[in-house]
């Protein structure tokens, strides 16, 4: 691991392209293997297990070091990783036999199996064995947050040029290979054959999504990305092939290159046509998406029963394709893999594949809107499985990995206040009768040592016709004031309606008198069983407002 | 008497009133007592200046003979009676010749410390513990993230990168009283005894060591050497000439920096440094806290540098600890390290 992280260290600041080759080429003749088959996957993103969040690397520290000169050694450092690879104190282990450091190998073959509560443990062990730059390498690589600098197809270059190799071979071999590359490695040492993708029904590593941050807007452009929903079933890749024979193979993998065929065999008939398809697998019943706790029944079963079959009829929602027939589509731009991908969904014309929709939007808050209510934006009676929407930027190729950029994942996971009613004002359009925008509040301590209301947001959307109407005419019966089109509405601690609130992110604002700023709020229910006085409280804001920009 | 009536700050540094006399002004003062020859500790102007006979020689070689109105030299350990008080110099590890100053008035001891490493240096005294009631620390790394590991296994990291770049020649941007030095006696030890080649503004400084006894190898200018020729070599540059139009000279050169700030990534990549260094001249966070252990003080002036972390780290054992408001100290050299970080705060130092 120490060897890897200084290899990605220096890669990290050398600029040039041949001289990277070089550091890699020296890298890959001077390890041995399996390492430097674990580092090829690494610097192509074909490692895949599931990543440590940043707040499980902040307990370890804490638990380790003085809170206060965490503080000043994040504050000066800027980067969590980096800051806790540094500070990690020297660990005091007993006796002289101290365990070698891990090697690459030993951290991805045990992250693969790891099971998340044993993780921080042996986070720890390792971080107590590793030096500053193989911590540093270490944490970037469990947090799924490596930034290498440098292309999958550089780094195949550079394994290439090990054996004096035209890269174009190892591309087109790639898909049979996997890590560690024994048979790649022996093959450029001159030891063994040349490998041969034989396999007509190779798994390609997937492109996975960034969360988007509400930062991340500011620097998107709504016209640059195409949505679909986000389905609550499971990530698969369906591939098929004609094997020696001309006979058409197919195969169902997990995202992470599991085969599981054998536990769909209803839907492997379905992939009659060799291709390669990225999609969700989700149950159907009656044409209808099941929610995920109905597909969790299907999965992790030892027999395959025809009952359990019929009952959990399964389905794959198709969003994308990798490969059709003998042509690899993944440098083709997302548009262009789309149109593909509407062909040979059509050419296919079989009732357990059909094509993920994409969501029309032409502004953010649009696309807000749309995700909010998945039932009124097309999705429909499957909003219940949607869990979010999916942005895809439209000239981005399939990248394998998670780079950050092309491909970004919005949740519908809002955050929930209970605020009370504060101003009302009159909508637009259709709504102008309606007192449809609200003004909404929750408690702080005010100059007089009592407690009053601070605004601290807007929402005009998220409730029924029916509740508008209710609200409507509590406005109508509880205004204290007018001015204009805007009610100051009764908000006492006894005496007011409770909201709540949901949404999708803080940000300080010192345009607001509260300091804070929502993203996206929406009234998601009314609490007319609450009084006024047990509605939220600022500091539970800033409270979310540190757990959301603390890491 | 108080430790502060002993030594405040002023305006012009660090004042010693019953004694009458500054420690490392930065004003012109009638006497002053300097720790070591780094500009922003040594400047020219003063009265009378008492220092080591190394300190003396650099100000002479940096600022010209007349440097100051009279000089006078001082052994490490040697006791100095200077109005009510006695003070004496001690190795304080950081460069050749430097010093730290114990100011000794009836039973209080305080000790300024200077800039200081404990960390092993093939090119000066080591550091000598100097117990006392008042320690005056600096603060460059003073957080628990600066840790500099051993400077061997930096300067291997160079002599990989030299083999691995046959082709290139290796600019090592390192300051050039002290640092310069302590690289080229580590690629010593490490075996390479290739020419290594020097700026034009190191090769005074870098001479200096030589006649004082440092074993440095053959050293030579690169000035004048043709571009082929530089392939595969190593040259020690101040920093602000790594990004210069001096560099042009070199064939497709890696830009190396020794600096303990090499530690954290932003500052090096702030830099455009391609083959950072973790090589400093000051103590790191495990040397400052064990070092204020070490003197038994049981109060800690804390200065230039992460003073808040230091003095918090004090106060947790129970030491009393304050910061020292010293202006002026931590920009030697502040030309070079603001060309290098584009930073021009003065807030950067002789790392
Ligand atoms: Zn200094």
């Amino acid at each position: 691991m120490n060897r890897f992280a200084e290899l990605l260290d220096r890669l990290a600041y050398e600029p040039g392209r041949n001289n990277k080759i070089k550091l890699l080429v020296a890298y890959f003749r001077d390890t041995e293997d399996p390492d430097r088959g674990y580092a090829l996957a690494a610097l192509t993103g074909a490692l895949s297990f599931k990543h440590a969040k940043p707040g499980l690397i902040r307990d370890l520290i804490t638990e380790r070091a003085d809170p206060v000169l965490f503080g000043y050694s994040y504050d000066y450092v800027g980067d969590l990783s980096e800051t806790v690879a540094l500070m990690w104190p020297k660990a005091e282990l007993p006796g002289h036999n101290n365990p070698p450091p891990p090697t690459l190998t030993d951290v991805v073959t045990t992250l693969r199996t790891l099971g998340k509560a044993e993780l921080p443990a042996q986070l720890a062990r390792w971080l107590d064995e590793l030096d500053e730059t193989g911590r540093w390498a270490l944490l970037k690589l469990v947090t799924g947050a490596m930034r290498i600098g440098i292309s999958a197809r550089l780094a195949k270059t550079a394994a290439a040029a090990l054996g004096d190799k035209d890269p174009h071979e190892i591309e087109l071999m790639w898909p049979g290979l996997s890590p560690p590359y024994l048979d790649l490695f022996a093959w450029l040492e001159g030891r063994g054959d040349k490998p041969v993708n034989r396999d007509p029904t190779p798994f390609r590593p997937v492109m996975l999504a960034h969360a988007i941050e509400d930062s991340d807007f500011a620097n998107l452009d709504a016209a640059d990305f195409s949505a679909e929903w986000k389905w609550d079933g499971i990530r698969v890749q369906a591939v098929s092939g004609r094997d020696e024979r001309g006979h058409i193979q197919a195969r169902l993998y997990s995202r992470t290159g599991e085969d599981i065929t054998g536990s769909f065999p209803d839907l492997a008939p379905s992939l009659h046509l060799p291709g390669a398809i990225d999609g969700e697998l989700l149950v159907l019943r009656d044409g209808r998406v099941q929610t995920f706790n109905v597909l969790q029944q299907r999965l992790n079963r030892k027999v395959v029963s025809p009952k359990l079959i019929k009952e959990f009829p399964i389905h794959l929602r198709a969003y994308d394709l990798l490969g059709d027939d003998e042509t690899d589509l993944r440098e083709l731009p997302f548009t262009e893999r789309r149109a593909h991908l509407e062909r040979f969904v059509a050419k296919l014309d079989d009732p357990r594949i059909d094509l993920s929709p994409t969501v029309p939007f032409a502004s953010w808050d649009e696309l807000a809107a749309a995700r909010a209510d998945p039932k009124s934006a097309g999705a429909g009676d499957d909003a219940d499985a949607v869990e979010g929407v999916m942005l895809k930027r439209r000239d981005a190729p399939y990248l394998p990995g998670r780079p950050k950029g092309p491909w970004w994942k919005w949740k519908r996971d809002p955050h929930i206040i209970d605020a009370v009613l504060m101003y009302a004002q009159r909508g637009h359009g259709k709504r102008s009768s309606y007192y449809s925008d609200y003004t909404f509040g929750v408690w702080t301590s005010g100059e007089n040592g009592g407690d009053e209301l601070v605004p601290v947001g807007k929402a005009y959307f998220g409730f029924t016709d029916e509740e508008l109407l209710q609200i409507d005419r509590f406005v109508r019966r509880n205004t204290t004031e007018k001015f204009g089109p805007v009610r100051h509405v009764v908000h006492e601690p006894d005496q007011g309606l409770v909201l709540e609130v949901a949404f999708e992110g803080l940000q300080r604002s010192p345009r607001h008198k509260s300091g804070v700023a929502m993203r996206f709020p929406r009234i998601s229910r009314l609490r007319w069983d609450k009084p006024p006085r047990e509605a939220d409280r600022l500091e539970t804001l800033e409270r979310l407002l540190m757990s959301m920009t603390g890491n | 008497m108080r430790p502060q009536d002993i030594l405040m700050p002023v305006p012009a540094g660090l004042c010693c009133k019953p004694g009458g006399f500054h420690i490392d002004p930065v004003r012109p003062v009638e006497r002053a007592l300097i720790t070591h020859g780094h500009s922003d500790h040594a400047r020219p102007g003063h009265g009378a200046v008492l220092a080591t006979q190394e300190t003396l020689d650099m100000m002479r070689l940096r600022y010209g003979d007349d440097f100051a109105g009279s000089t006078q030299a001082i052994a490490y350990g040697e006791e100095i009676r200077l109005g009510d008080v006695t003070v004496s110099f001690h190795p304080a590890g950081h460069v050749l010749g430097s010093a730290q100053i114990a100011v000794t008035c009836k039973d209080t001891r305080i000790v300024a410390s200077g800039d200081y490493k404990d960390a092993r240096d093939p090119t000066c005294a080591p550091f000598e513990l100097v117990p006392c009631d008042v320690f005056i620390t600096e603060a460059t790394f003073g957080l628990p993230v600066f840790r500099h590991g051993d400077a061997a296994g930096e300067v291997s990291k160079l002599l990989a990168s030299v083999k691995l770049f046959p082709e290139r020649a290796h600019l090592v941007g390192a300051y050039s009283l002290g640092k310069a030095q302590r690289v080229i006696a580590l690629l010593r030890e490490a075996g390479y005894d290739a020419p290594i080649y020097l700026h034009g503004a190191m090769e005074k400084i870098t001479y200096y060591y030589q006649e004082r006894g440092i074993p440095l190898g053959e050293l030579r200018p690169a000035r004048g050497v043709k571009k082929a020729d530089l392939a595969g070599t190593i040259t020690l540059a101040p920093p602000s000439a790594t990004s210069d139009v001096w560099t042009r000279r070199f064939p497709d050169p890696v830009t190396a920096f020794a600096s303990g700030w090499m530690r954290v990534r932003a500052r090096a990549r702030q830099g455009g440094v391609e083959l950072p260094l973790v090589i400093s001249d000051h103590a790191d966070w495990d040397g400052l806290t064990a070092t204020i252990a070490a003197t038994g003080a049981g109060e800690i002036w804390v200065t230039h540098g992460q003073e808040d972390a230091l003095v918090h780290w004090c106060k947790t054992k129970g030491l009393a600890a304050r910061p020292l408001d010293l202006v002026g100290y931590g920009d030697e050299d502040e030309g070079e390290t603001a060309a290098l970080t584009g930073e021009a705060n003065g807030g950067e130092t002789t790392a």
